[in-house]
């Protein structure tokens, strides 16, 4: 048994990188995060020929190993640390045909490291339309390394690379540039007080800023404090470094690679003038919007009532088939609708994550940050800021840790605080139910009305987002200046492997992640409605019976209220009805919220688990909902009730897991502190206010 | 005053004269912003900012203020 070979598969973003690890490892991938921090962390094994196997590492995204982002660092720290259990035998830089020139600077830097490397040339199916020629033999003799021209969308190419993962001893570790070409008087004096370390890994470590450096940099200040010069004097030789590094690349691919210009095609030019029109960018980009909350609402009905259905029926089943010894209440009325109430989300989710996968693979969402940045700026954020914040609309966890690209920390501050006033994919059960039971389903020219309302919220959402952030703009001090710099990629066909294993990665760590939450909520909620303290709720079948006018047809129903009224769930739900009285909501609806204040998702499940408790027929959440009346007969769920409760859902910050990424992002328990105090203070006065308007 | 990248109209294409290295981000840098090398204005975002900019054959978005700071020398006149 040998073990297996450590591949690092690094590369810009855009490049196709993540298609050419879905060709190398198939289905066999898993996710996870870095240890302490929560870049996420892509793995998989891939079947080399002769029965060897490789572990490949996606690496995140980054143009160059000098860091400027935190994603960036994660790739840095590995290639520093030769100790790291991850770290490569062998690394695999894809780059894309298109923009080779800035890909090979990457390429450069990871060759300077003596990792043998193997240059992956992504998209070569493009390399005719663009004109584009390359003489791979020559240019593998002229970078010392392994060349391959791959087509990920045709599956091109992709054997070959294999079998040089396979061979990587053979490759050769020379490196491109003589780091110490630079300047020979900084390096000379750099090598004689480091003498047997590589110059360029003490380089690297002298200007990053990466965890691991800043160990290395203490025991270099100490015992060498002449190399650390100042920030100004360090970019002028990485500039120095940067423009060495190019005319290397200049000088292989004039031997190499040649271009066509006449032959280029000026496609993206005349989308970009579209996309990005002063009027039209905006007009698409709000059609767009349109047109996803539209399909969320209109194409995901059907698969979630029959979710629906097949939860209250197996949920009967259960209650009748389970042997008694296994409780079969606790499964019928706790478990079973809990999970009901999170796998009815997924048609949703799943849709969601298809539009902005789309959104991002097509290079659609690049336009919308340059149209967006000006407007975003005067809020305090930053152009990039939209990413989180549309993505926000998916789940906030995923939203805030793609802030990590903003490298001003103020602006990237400010998203991580408001990303979580947009309507993330927890709200809307919350939303739909409600919708549905307080809103007609009429067509109002041609739109669906529930459809209207529901993007009435997210846009809500968005307001209130850009309001929060024009406030901290306004009360924080500006402390760092703020860099700009995205790139615009070509515009791409979303290739479907991508776009549907992105939607199944997503979905099925939110379902499982969500899921485990849910679970023991209901479990906890079922026992807490079940039980109750003291004589009463023991006596509540003789209580029932002795109070006046009990036919035998009603008897059990006024049991399980009275059962339900006296247990400790009960006693909570009663407890808090003053302070919440105010916006329309009874006892039970208190009982949901503040079971959802770890997520916001359980409410439903809540519900469920309330209404059902004695329940002797299962009935769809919805019916029950809509016939649950106060004593005097007058119905909950009125439209007043149930836009304030939605007015809640949309500002409360009803996420634990938020918080504790904010807690991780910021490092601080402070941020998500004052989140919770403000966000609570919020939904709490705009409930009041909803409730109060519309029931005049 | 010297002609910087953000004086330009959409279309124009110039060569990069200079820029101090501490104005710009190390990343537009490595993105190609060099002296000597290409850059042309493709297209301005709503009110003129950012720009939109093709630099040694990498499209990019950047904002005005850092614009301003790369000097350069117009070709197409």
């Amino acid at each position: 048994m040998s073990k297996n070979i450590n591949v690092a598969l690094i590369g810009n973003p855009n490049t196709g990188k993540s298609s050419v690890f879905n060709h190398l490892t198939g289905l066999n991938q898993k996710t996870g995060n870095y240890p302490g921090i929560t870049v996420e962390k892509r793995e998989g094994i891939c079947r080399l020929p002769r029965g060897v196997k490789a572990r490949i590492l996606d690496l995140p995204g980054t143009y160059s190993l000098n860091a400027s982002s935190l994603d960036e660092n994660v790739v840095v720290e590995l290639l520093l640390n030769k100790n790291d259990k991850d770290f490569p035998d062998v690394a695999v830089v894809v780059s894309d045909v298109e923009n080779l020139k800035r890909n090979l600077l990457l390429f450069t830097q990871i060759k300077d490291l003596n990792i043998p490397t193997i240059l992956v040339i992504n998209m070569s199916d493009r390399m005719r339309r663009k004109g584009i020629s390359i003489d791979p033999y020559k240019m593998e003799q002229l970078l010392h390394a392994k060349v391959v021209l791959v087509s990920a969308r045709k599956n091109e190419g992709i054997d070959v690379v294999k079998e040089h993962i396979a061979n990587y001893k053979t490759i050769s570790t020379q490196t491109c540039i003589a780091i110490s070409q630079i300047d020979p008087e900084y390096f000379g004096s750099l090598e004689r007080t480091f003498p047997n370390q590589s110059l360029y890994k003490l380089w690297l470590v002298i200007t990053q800023d990466v965890n691991f450096a800043k160990v290395e940099r203490k025991k270099m200040e100490t015992k060498d404090a002449n190399h650390m010069r100042s920030a100004s004097f360090l970019k002028r030789l990485q500039q120095k470094e940067t423009i060495k590094r190019y005319q290397f690349i200049n000088a292989v691919l004039k031997e190499c690679y040649e271009k066509d210009n006449s032959k280029a095609t000026d496609l993206r030019g005349r989308l970009d003038r579209v996309l990005t029109h002063k009027i039209w960018g905006f007009v698409i980009f709000f059609v767009i919007l349109l047109t996803i909350f539209q399909a969320l609402y209109d194409w995901s009905s059907v698969p979630m009532d029959f979710i629906d259905a097949t939860f209250a029926q197996l949920s009967d089943w259960a209650k009748t088939t389970i042997p008694s010894w296994m409780a079969p209440n606790l499964i019928a009325e706790g478990i079973i609708p809990g999970l009901g109430g999170i796998v009815i989300f997924v048609p949703q989710i799943a849709m969601l994550f298809l539009f902005i996968s789309i959104l991002e693979e097509t290079g659609y969402m690049s336009r919308v940050v340059f149209i967006m940045d000006r407007i975003m700026r005067r809020f305090g954020l930053n152009g990039k800021s939209v990413v989180p914040l549309i993505s926000g609309t998916a789940c906030a966890i995923p939203a805030i840790m793609a802030t990590r690209n903003i490298e001003n920390w103020k602006e990237r501050l400010v998203t991580i605080l408001v990303t979580p006033f947009t309507t993330c994919s927890a709200r809307l059960p919350v939303y739909l139910i409600l919708i549905s039971l307080i809103i007609p389903d009429e067509r109002i020219l041609g739109a669906n009305l529930q459809g209207l309302v529901l993007m009435i919220f997210y846009l809500l959402g968005f307001a209130m987002a850009l309001l929060a952030a024009f406030v901290l703009h306004k009360t924080m001090p500006q402390n760092q200046t703020s860099y700009f710099v995205v790139e615009m990629p070509n515009y791409r066909i979303p290739l479907l492997k991508n776009v549907l294993l992105t939607i199944v990665e997503k979905t099925k760590s939110f379902v499982l992640e969500a899921g485990k939450v849910i679970l023991a909520i209901s479990i906890l909620l079922w026992v807490l409605a079940s039980n109750g303290p003291g004589e009463t709720f023991k006596n509540a079948p003789q209580e029932v019976a002795k109070s006046v006018s009990v036919s035998a047809e009603n008897y059990d129903q006024k049991l399980s209220a009275y059962k339900l009224e006296h247990s400790y769930l009960g006693i909570i739900g009663k407890s808090i009805e003053p302070l919440i009285r105010p916006l329309g909501y009874d006892w039970k609806i208190g009982i949901a919220i503040v079971s959802s204040f770890a997520a916001r998702e359980v409410f439903v499940g809540t519900l469920a688990t309330i209404y059902n408790v004695g329940e002797d027929e299962e009935e769809t959440i919805k019916k029950r909902m809509a016939a649950e009346t106060y004593a005097d007969g007058s119905p909950v769920f009125t439209l007043a009730s149930g836009l304030s409760l939605m007015v809640f859902y949309a500002f409360a910050m009803q996420c634990m897991s938020t918080l504790a990424i904010v807690r991780k992002e910021t490092n601080s328990w402070r941020w998500p502190t004052i989140q919770l105090v403000v966000m609570t203070a919020v939904a709490y006065l705009g409930a009041l206010a909803t409730f109060q308007y519309f029931s005049i | 005053m010297p002609l910087t990248l953000a004086d330009l109209v959409v279309g124009d294409v110039a060569i990069i004269d200079s820029f101090d290295v501490e104005q710009l981000p190390m990343k537009l840098i490595e993105m190609g912003c060099l002296p000597g090398n290409e850059i042309g204005l493709l297209q301005l975002a709503p009110q003129g900012d950012p720009l939109y900019i093709n630099v040694s054959g990498s499209h990019l978005a950047i904002r005005r203020e850092t614009a301003a700071c790369i000097n350069v020398r117009k070709l197409n006149e």
